[in-house]
């Protein structure tokens, strides 16, 4: 028993101590970045026929091993279920996870998590067959309801029920296969709810006619997006977290992929700083003073990103709204990188 | 002088212990401790690297998280249950969905099973064959397949709820499952169930009674009329004087799906059909075995006697079959009960479906997988003790 | 006169009499015939007559009241491979014909020498290789993209090469006559087949990785393979047992009159006995095992399972389930169907040679 505490506390404290730094030091010397996404989800994370992933979240984890390691393409992608994803991160498996995952508190605390800058702000909606004459969540009383297991979107749908005092039957699914089939197919159930965002992008890629089907007004909950990873390891997450917000800053000051290079010469001292003309924010991160031009040249600013993989010219059409430049009505604000 | 007065008890304690080690018996100890020591340090290092692990990275253990409010819904209980509850009931109301799913399967196994093994070996070929190609077939196709196929046969072939198929008055076949009009609950049909328990017990009395008067005196009396009689007047008086209540509780749709009647959902019901199926293949080997088992002799005997082949089958083949059979048909029973737990792969809400949201919603991955394995070696303990009740019960009564 | 009927003649007029033998056998071939006559030719217009063989989308598939084959087509080699890169689909069927024809020859009594122990692990290497890649210009493959046909046989014959010497050890330990190892051996047995394989996969999915020291990462496929290994030993061991307690007593005898040691006997006059006559169970715990691989889909990894249901997703093709699960039950139903036949020969060999 005394030797079995003993190694308890050696192997604890061997563990605590080992953290500091180490995701960052791993990742450097492996060359490459392992990052955690989805089985497939359009516009977010989704391979394409040729298995060559893309999507916001996606080229999140791009920008970061632009940033890290110089090179963008240095990233190995590990699909995970909503299942297995923390600890597939919990276990480093994956060095992040960037997986439509909801900041929450719980997930903060004792899931042992830590999230990254904020880069989409979705809610949970409903989406229901247009020839249901439905136009709001309200309306949805008694309805059959399906949802992904695993995910916020259990939590929300029950809350939301529960306050408007109705009754509804859910059909709660892990397989995001089976759960499509359920909703697209058999009509198993009357109401898909999820992320907004993601019904969006179900929607264009699997209705045959994308007008048959409605998502309605109402958000049901605030469901910000970030990328996640392992509580402990101080400087990882701060890279992490900055650099979403350079993305975010670059669209800010009107840095761009194209003109990344050009804006070098610029006089603005921000945009000098954050591009490692003036040096000094680089070492504080302990990258390289290029970090942020690399990631910026790799994937663009974070309007570009935007629009690529989600915006009004895709698929799934989504306007900027909440996910707008905060001088320009949304949500989207870095702190200042000084 | 002194030298070798000291080294000899020295010499003694290794030659001893070398006399010692050679020793059989002392040998086998040491090395059942040596393994027995490996294995629970290394148990005690996985275990320390996983407390290490949860803790550095500020992952909370522990069973608190079962009196927390779940906040999440669960499709069909047998409880009452909201999102207001605690994760321990929610946990509860899917240990008894494994149970009710399990304990119906089990039902419906046993007399298919037992249907098909005998077909098998019936003298009408055709009906052997039939049976043959049954069991063959299913029982070498994965269950998860099966219950996949059956999970889509029913949501995608059935209509949805407003198109439902209405074969008979107040029934509907829709995707959202089967609904039937159910009695509208009333006093008399407690009484009437009073009724029936009495009239089981005294059944129960009567046929004990006539047997001890067969081994007394060799004559057989027939009971069957009498055993009717206790167990269907007083439950058909009861519910006639308490006011014959036959009011229907009719299903009918409103809004999304249908209100009022009892519903079977399209889960349990895939889940139930499939298991069923499945498992019947296994159940009919083994009645099929104990049956072959059974030598030649007794069935000729039988025969001989003048026996009817089904009265033979009655009387003097399945009695010694039975003894055969019942300790692989209990394992079977355990192994429906651990297979339903493949239910959450179409979303029926059994235990391990529930459990899952719960290690998801907590992140208390370690404490739900053991309770998953509580529950089931509980289950899987109590059906191995009730197997050897029943085979000492069975032992006592041959001679 | 039936004499001079040739035998398969006469079978048939066997047949045909039983049919009708008594009144209750000729009501139950009428019933029979019945529902025949009203399932059969609507199954046959669905399966044969009515389907889409061939079509370039699905359009033509939906207009039809048959099956649609034709998405079968387009998807079998999703199905058999998963997401393996289509253009190096030859390694994982290269894979596929290593593990058959491995099986096949162990099937073969006259290969049961010593060399097939040494033929079982060079054989998995190869395979384990040609799948990974990495070299000699095979692209490197990682067992994320493994998928199909190749990882449920690589699941439930790798995981039975492992599952098997350590079953040996379990049964060996449980009647062994040293009370702290049998009641080790006891306790995991027991445990092990108390519970379902899904939550033991849970385990091995989710909570091992928080059992692996900081750094060290088991990949997804092998952490499957332990779960399955360690589940399936504990019935291969039970089988074991019951082949140890049938060799008769004065074998054990034998073996104590000739000096030779617990290990020693064992390996040469014992378990040869114990193996021979336990093939029949052993192959039935393994179609439970190929049956039972089809789980892995649960905990996300593609098998060929899992692959016809992402066959599924595609929104060309949409909802043509039916024709998926038909055809992979049919491989399964191929695979399952040949083991047991085969293990009902072996025990058919055995019955008559105990009866010499």
């Amino acid at each position: 028993m005394k030797l079995f505490l003993a190694t308890l506390l050696a192997s604890t404290a061997v563990f605590s101590a080992a953290l500091a730094g180490e995701t960052l030091d791993k990742v450097k010397a492996r060359g490459s970045l392992v990052c955690g996404v989805s089985e497939g989800i359009a516009g977010f994370s989704a391979p394409d026929s040729t298995g060559t992933w893309a999507g916001m979240d996606v080229d999140f984890c791009h920008a970061l091993s632009a940033a890290i390691l110089g090179d963008a393409t240095k990233v190995t992608f590990k699909p995970l279920t909503a299942q297995n994803r923390f600890t597939a991160l919990q276990s480093g498996e994956v060095d992040i996870l960037s997986r439509v995952t909801t900041y929450t508190l719980t997930r903060d605390t004792a899931l042992g998590l830590d999230f990254g800058a904020v880069l989409f702000y979705d809610g949970q909606g409903f989406m229901v067959p247009a020839k249901l004459n439905i136009t709001s969540a309200r309306e949805l009383d008694g309805a059959t309801i399906c949802m992904q297991t695993g995910t916020t979107n259990e939590l929300n749908v029950a809350d939301f029920f529960r306050s408007i005092g109705k009754p509804f039957s859910p059909l709660a699914i892990e397989d995001v296969n089976e759960l499509n089939n359920a909703f697209f197919n058999s009509g198993r159930c009357d109401v898909y709810t999820g992320d907004t965002s993601g019904l969006a992008a179900w929607r264009s890629s699997l209705a045959q006619n994308k007008d048959d089907y409605v998502i309605l007004p109402e958000l049901i909950s605030k469901e910000p997006l970030a990328a996640a990873m392992r509580h402990g390891d101080q400087q990882f997450g701060d890279i992490v977290r900055w650099v979403g917000f350079a993305l975010i800053e670059a669209e800010e000051k009107g840095i761009t992929q194209a003109n990344a290079d050009e804006m070098k010469s610029s006089a603005d001292p921000t945009v000098q700083a954050l591009l490692g003309v003036s040096p000094g924010l680089g070492k504080a991160l302990g990258l390289d003073e290029a970090w942020a031009l690399n990631a910026i040249k790799a994937v663009g600013n974070y309007g570009e990103i935007f629009e690529r993989n989600v915006g009004a010219k895709t698929p799934l059409g989504l306007q900027r709204g909440t996910n707008a430049l905060w001088n320009k009505g949304g949500l989207i604000y870095a702190p200042p990188a000084r | 002088m002194s030298h070798p007065a000291e080294n000899k008890p020295a010499a003694g304690l290794f030659e001893s212990l070398a006399a010692l080690l050679r020793d059989r018996t002392v040998r086998r100890w040491v090395f059942q401790l040596a393994v027995t020591l490996s294995l629970v340090s290394f148990i005690g290092l996985l275990v320390a690297i996983a407390a290490g692990n949860l803790a550095r990275q500020g992952i909370a253990t522990g069973y608190g998280f079962l009196t927390g409010e779940a906040r999440f819904e669960i499709s069909e209980s047998v409880i009452a249950y909201s999102a207001a509850n605690s994760y321990g009931r929610a946990l509860l109301v899917g240990f008894l969905n494994t149970l009710k799913v399990s304990l119906v399967a089990i039902v419906l196994a046993t007399v298919i099973g037992t249907a098909v093994g005998i077909a098998r070996l019936s003298s009408n070929r055709l009906l052997a064959g039939v049976a043959g190609a049954y069991v063959e077939g299913l029982r070498n196709i994965p269950l998860l397949l099966q219950l996949s196929f059956w999970y889509g046969l029913l949501t995608v072939t059935l209509p949805v709820p407003r198109a439902a198929l209405n074969p008979v008055e107040g029934v509907y076949l829709s995707n959202r499952g089967v609904v039937l009009p159910m009695l509208e609950p009333h006093a008399a049909f407690g009484y009437a169930g009073i009724c029936l328990a009495f009239g089981a017990a005294i059944a129960v009395l009567l046929n004990r009674l006539a047997a001890r008067r067969q081994e007394r005196t060799g004559r057989r009396t027939v009971i069957a009329p009498a055993v009717l009689f206790v167990l269907f007047v007083p439950v058909l008086a009861a519910w006639y004087f308490g006011g014959a209540p036959a009011a229907l509780d009719m299903p009918r749709l409103q809004g999304f799906n249908f209100v009022g009647g009892v519903r079977l959902s399209p889960e349990f019901a895939a889940l139930l059909f499939g298991l069923t199926a499945y498992s019947a293949t296994f159940i009919a080997e083994t009645v099929r075995g104990g049956i072959e088992a059974v030598s030649a002799g007794q069935s000729e005997a039988g025969r001989s006697l003048g026996l009817r082949p089904g009265l033979v089958m009655r009387l003097i083949i399945l009695p010694q079959a039975i003894r055969m059979i019942i300790p692989p048909i209990t394992s079977q029973y355990l192994n429906m009960t651990k297979n339903s737990s493949l239910g959450v792969a179409i979303a029926y809400p059994d235990l391990v479906a529930v459990g899952n949201v719960t290690m998801n919603q907590t992140g208390q991955a370690i404490e739900v997988v053991s309770i998953f394995m509580i529950v089931y070696l509980t289950i899987s303990l109590a059906i191995s003790g009730f197997m050897n009740w029943y085979n000492h019960r069975m032992a006592l009564v041959t001679r | 006169m039936t004499g001079m009927l040739r035998p398969s003649r006469r079978r048939s007029a066997d047949f045909l009499r039983s049919l009708f033998s008594t009144w209750y056998n000729a009501l139950i071939t009428l019933a029979l015939l019945f529902v025949a006559f009203k399932a059969v030719p609507p199954l046959a217009n669905w399966l044969v007559f009515d389907a889409v063989w061939s079509s370039p989308s699905a359009d033509a598939c939906r207009l039809a009241a048959g099956a649609c084959w034709a998405f079968i087509r387009e998807k079998a080699r999703f199905i058999l491979f998963g997401l393996y890169p289509y253009g190096e689909q030859w390694r994982p069927l290269l894979a596929v014909l290593l593990l058959v024809g491995l099986v096949l020859v162990s099937a073969n009594k006259r290969c049961w020498t010593p060399w097939l122990l040494a033929v079982w692990p060079a054989v998995i290497a190869a395979v384990l290789v040609v799948m990974a890649g990495g070299f000699a210009g095979m692209a490197a493959v990682p067992t994320a993209q493994w998928g199909g046909l190749p990882l449920t046989l690589l699941l439930a014959v790798v995981g039975s090469a492992f599952a098997f010497p350590l079953g040996i050890l379990l049964a060996l330990g449980r009647t062994s006559g040293m009370p702290l190892i049998r009641s080790v051996c006891v306790g995991y047995i027991e445990f092990v087949r108390g519970v379902p394989l899904i939550t033991v996969l849970f385990m091995a999915s989710v909570m091992l990785p928080l059992f692996m020291p900081a750094g060290v990462e088991i990949d997804a496929v092998l952490r499957a393979l332990v779960g399955m290994t360690l589940f399936v030993a504990a019935y291969f061991a039970e089988v074991i047992r019951g082949g140890l307690l049938a060799v008769p007593k004065g074998q054990f005898e034998a073996v104590h009159a000739l000096g030779l040691g617990y290990w020693a006997g064992m390996r040469l006059v014992v378990l040869p006995q114990v193996l021979r006559i336990s093939v029949p169970p052993l192959t039935n715990t393994l179609i439970g095992l190929i049956k039972d691989s089809s789980l892995v889909a649960i905990i996300g990894l593609v098998d060929l399972l899992g692959a016809s249901k992402r066959s599924l997703s595609d929104p060309e093709w949409l909802g043509f389930y039916r024709e998926a699960y038909v055809f992979v039950a049919l491989i399964y139903f191929a695979i399952c169907f040949s083991v047991s036949r085969y293990s009902r020969r072996v025990e058919a060999d055995l019955s008559a040679r105990q009866k010499h």
